[in-house]
């Protein structure tokens, strides 16, 4: 095809402003699907995604509308995946922004819009689901212009639910967004924007050809990672797989890679052929690296290999899942796993009880520190229990947050933010109502319950994005937490340290409401190195025993002796100390109850 | 009188399933039926005692009649069943307040009777209410001084505690009523809320509300009654220190310490051998199997070494007496045995037993599944 008549574009919208709902007309429009075989929401194919309303793992697929070629690249829809919406827009020229009519812009219609800005992507902005009763189109038009520029006459508005107007997004698309301008006859270079596994075929890579043309059976090269491999099928998403003999410069398709493991090749790496290939990669190629941490052990430790496989095979699909072997002196054996993100994390639970059947006990959140030891080195610590108690410095991860509320909310969020050790950046109007406000924020503060807490201050009318904006030093202490006078690993915290005297005596309150009394006193301290800074005491109970038990009902009596054994079994043993699973959880939720 | 057999088994119990009233909180099986019912009842336990006579010693040692209300038996039926018991040293017969009147303890003394056990649960007549009882406070009174005039000289008093709407004062008053009848036995429980009973229903909520308040009262009644002088030799029993008289209850004595027991009646359980047998709680398809010369319908649950070792350590660590923990080949974690020693919780006797201390004997539930590891 010749490049002019193909048009690369990615559909950008805050959660539930309709994306795919646009992506399912567009197929239907272009008689790529027929009704029949019209799914909702078709391209988001894994059941979370269609539960949660969001795209966790992008897929291209190719349209045709009035003689032209236009493919589709669907992008993640979460700030967990920035890294990932970032190469897919790179693969496109230009962008349809949705911004729903009914709720105008919110926090991730600016950071992506940002993002495709960043791009230089053309953006197409469209009002959608302006048949709802409390649509503003022309407001929300007017808001649209105000951050892009332009004339609130180029804004298409639409319902993608009834199919109104969606013509004029696709003719919009051909007539505004500039076509690929690759090198037809350079060196091939192709764009990884993403990639699946597939259990027949190995790695499956989706990419954006820019220059030359790719061949079936060519030996590639992953430049970044110097992944050789084979192109073993070409072909492009329609949206099943259709084989093709060659993909052009300007084309999107995928490429059937019989690579095994997903590692291997990244999002965001250029392929090039082996022989006669480019020299220069595709510039933006970054290694993502996970951010947040938390253990995850099974509650039966005997699932442990059960776990392991299912991790394994998680991580075929996801490499940005990062996990290695953890032993817990309290939860045993199990595994510290690093995430790009919360949602992401909950996204990884979520499947591996779902999909592998796996009752998880996953620990509090923390993030990634870097810390500087007495010998002048910097390493980096995933997990709160093994932060050196001498570190010479200790860094954090910052994020630049975007907060979008009601004016009439935002002293709320200020304060919220104040309290998590924001730095306020700038505010501004978005239009007489809203408010954007920038805040520089600890990641530390913002993984535990921050977005919980904020749309609880904002009735829920706030909205957040984030991202990534560095490490900058922070004053952290390393509470422990001791149960009958022993150290308890899982339940470790890095705080501020203003903050680390109140979330530790939280935190032993907390304990000391879940340990169930037992047959002696259970201390339970928290400490900062060798020093208490909290102490509370679980009572010994006085009565465990059954009122009487004659010749008539032994049987009934052992069977209660043997529930309360195997309700012993289900508590974790510290020190001879039964704590039950949900104690681990109790630094969770410290800084709800942090307020008021 | 029914001769016995030449079986190992030294222990009797008896079930007589019939009540005036079936009360709110009782798990047991019972029944509330005529007269003409009772002696068919009683013709079916006979037979049934007669099958399962070969596994009888030469020498019983005890029996039991429990049920039910024992006494509420229609007396010629009663009288009948007592004959034809094999002899034993303690003859024990369970027996509701109301229903001793002098016929009764004459007819009890006149069969050989030894031992009765008086369920007597409460002294505050809006707690008798709250269980549904049909005594009132002076038939208690009454019926002690009953059964002393015919003779007895060995009663045992039931008493409950955590009844909904029970004041400490409530169970000082019962125990001091209690104490001042001067029974040779006391066995007090905690009530307990059984799943399905009406009482659960009507009162679980409360029943669980007061729970904390339990471990008081728990303690209470263990300092109120060995501070008068009775012997806390079994979690919920208490005995006085007779005078060259054993007056601890032999027939429960032997169960706690393992040993085996012959069950006859419907829903009643034997322990014979490595096998625990429960007859079906019905009691026309008792009495119709029976009448038909066979066995009853039961449920049969073998019981392999290490079961019977869970409990024997179950039932021996309820008594005040040393308790061989070595016999037992390994069943006590002996990690969780240090502990609970360095604890306070046991104490060791000799090389081989131990006993629980009194506040690991208040905690005997969570020390046992301690030691099971």
């Amino acid at each position: 095809m010749d490049q002019s008549r193909i048009r690369n574009f990615s559909i950008i919208a805050h959660i539930d402003h309709g994306k795919s709902t646009l992506a399912d007309r567009i197929l239907q429009l272009t008689e790529t699907v027929s009704e029949r075989e019209m799914r909702d929401q078709l391209l988001d194919s894994m059941e979370l995604e269609r539960e949660r309303g969001i795209t966790i793992k992008a897929q291209a697929v190719r349209v045709q509308w009035k003689g032209h070629e236009l493919n589709l690249i669907d992008t993640p829809g979460h700030v967990d995946f920035t890294y990932e919406v970032s190469r897919s827009l790179q693969a496109c020229e230009g962008a349809v922004l949705v911004v729903d009519a009914a709720q105008g812009i919110e926090a991730q219609t600016l950071a992506n819009a940002y993002l495709a800005i960043e791009n230089e992507l053309e953006i197409v902005p469209v009002v959608n689901k302006i048949d709802l009763p409390s649509a503003d189109p022309a407001g929300t038009a007017a808001e649209v212009v105000e951050l892009l520029g332009g004339s609130t006459d180029g804004v298409v508005r639409i319902s993608a639910k009834t199919g109104t107007n969606v013509d004029q997004v696709l003719d919009a698309i051909v007539e505004r967004i500039p076509a690929p301008e690759g090198e037809p006859a350079a060196p091939p270079r192709a764009l990884v924007f993403d990639s699946s596994y597939d259990q027949y075929r190995g790695v499956i890579a989706f990419v954006r050809v820019v220059d030359g043309r790719l061949s079936t059976g060519t030996g590639l090269r992953a430049m970044a990672m110097g992944t050789d491999f084979d192109a073993e099928e070409l072909g492009f998403m329609s949206p099943q797989r259709v084989p093709v003999e060659s993909l052009e410069a300007g084309e999107v398709g995928y490429v059937v890679t019989g690579l095994k493991d997903v590692s291997r090749l990244r999002v965001g790496d250029t392929l090039t052929t082996r022989k006669g290939g480019a020299t220069t990669p595709l510039p933006g190629y970054k290694d993502v690296k996970p951010m947040v941490f938390a253990g995850l052990f099974p509650t039966d430790s005997d699932d442990y290999p059960e776990l392991r496989d299912a991790l394994e095979k998680l991580k075929l699909n996801d490499a940005a899942l990062f996990y290695e072997p953890e032993t817990s002196q309290a939860l045993g054996f199990g595994f510290r796993c690093g995430f790009l993100g919360l949602l992401h994390m909950e996204i990884v639970r979520e499947r591996l009880e779902r999909e592998f059947d796996l009752d998880l006990l996953v620990t509090a959140p923390n993030v990634a520190y870097q810390v500087k030891g007495k010998n002048g080195d910097w390493l980096e610590v995933h997990n709160p229990a093994d932060m050196p108690r001498d570190a010479e410095a200790v860094q954090e991860p910052y994020v630049r947050a975007q907060v979008i509320v009601p004016k009439d909310y935002v002293g709320s969020v200020m304060e919220l933010c104040t309290e998590r050790r924001g730095r306020f950046d700038h505010m501004e109007y978005l239009s007489e109502s809203r408010v954007l406000l920038t805040y520089e924020l600890p990641l530390g503060e913002i993984v535990l319950d921050f977005y919980d807490q904020l749309k609880s201050r904002t009735r829920g009318y706030a909205s957040f994005d984030y991202d990534l904006a560095g490490f900058r030093d922070g004053d952290l202490s390393r509470v422990d937490v001791l149960v009958g006078g022993e150290q308890v690993d899982a339940l470790s915290l890095i705080a501020h340290r203003d903050a680390a005297y109140e979330r530790g005596k939280l935190l032993v309150e907390r304990l000391r409401e879940e340990i169930p009394r037992q047959m002696f006193d259970v201390p339970i301290q928290a400490a900062i190195g060798s020093r208490v800074i909290a102490r509370e005491t679980v009572k010994a109970k006085r009565k465990d025993v059954l009122a009487k038990c004659y010749g008539g009902d032994i049987t009934r009596k052992r069977k209660l002796l043997e529930k309360q054994k195997k309700g012993k079994k289900r508590m974790k043993q510290v020190g001879g100390i039964e704590v039950p699973q949900e104690a681990f959880l109790a630094v969770l939720n410290l800084d709800g109850e942090r307020k008021r | 009188m029914t001769r016995p057999g030449h079986g190992a088994v030294r222990h009797l119990y008896v079930h007589l399933p019939f009540c005036a009233h079936r009360c709110g909180y009782c798990d047991f099986v019972t029944a509330v039926g005529r007269a003409d019912e009772h002696a068919a009842y009683v013709d079916a336990l006979l037979v049934e005692l007669q099958l399962e006579r070969p596994r009888l010693a030469d020498d019983v040692e005890t029996v039991f009649l429990g049920g039910g209300t024992p006494t509420f038996t229609e007396p010629t039926s009663l009288a009948r069943l007592l004959d034809r018991l094999p002899d034993a040293e303690e003859l024990t017969v369970e027996a509701n307040p109301e229903t001793v009147t002098q016929a009764l303890a004459a007819l009890l003394g006149e069969h050989g009777v030894t031992r009765i056990s008086l369920g007597a649960q409460s002294f505050r007549p809006r707690l008798l209410e709250v269980l549904e009882r049909q005594a009132r406070p002076e038939d208690v009174r009454r019926a002690v001084h009953t059964l002393r005039d015919a003779g007895f000289d060995n009663i045992s008093l039931d008493l409950v505690y955590g009844i909904p709407g029970q004041s400490a004062a409530d169970l000082e008053a019962d125990l001091a009523e209690a104490l001042a009848l001067e029974p040779e036995h006391l066995s007090c429980y905690e009530l307990e809320a059984k799943p399905g009973t009406r009482f659960t229903h009507a009162h679980g909520e409360e029943l669980r509300r007061q729970s904390e308040a339990m471990e008081d009262y728990f303690e209470r009644v263990v300092e109120t009654l060995t501070g008068g002088g009775y012997r806390w030799y079994e979690t919920a029993n208490f005995c006085r220190e007779g005078r060259d008289r054993e007056l601890r209850a032999q027939h429960n004595l032997a169960i706690w310490r393992g040993a085996d027991y012959l069950g006859v009646g419907v829903g009643a359980v034997s322990t014979v051998a490595g096998e625990r047998r429960r007859n079906l709680p019905s009691v026309g398809r008792y009495v119709a199997a029976l009448a038909a010369g066979h066995a009853p319908p039961r449920e049969v649950e073998a019981l392999d070494d290490a079961t019977r070792a869970v409990e024997r350590l179950m039932l021996g660590l309820r008594l005040d007496e040393p308790f061989d923990v070595e016999r037992l080949n390994g069943t006590v974690d002996r990690l969780e045995l240090e502990r609970l020693v360095d604890g306070g919780l046991v104490e060791r006797r000799g090389n081989d037993s131990i006993t629980l201390t009194r506040r690991g004997r208040l905690l005997g539930g969570a020390v046992t599944a301690a030691l099971l590891g």
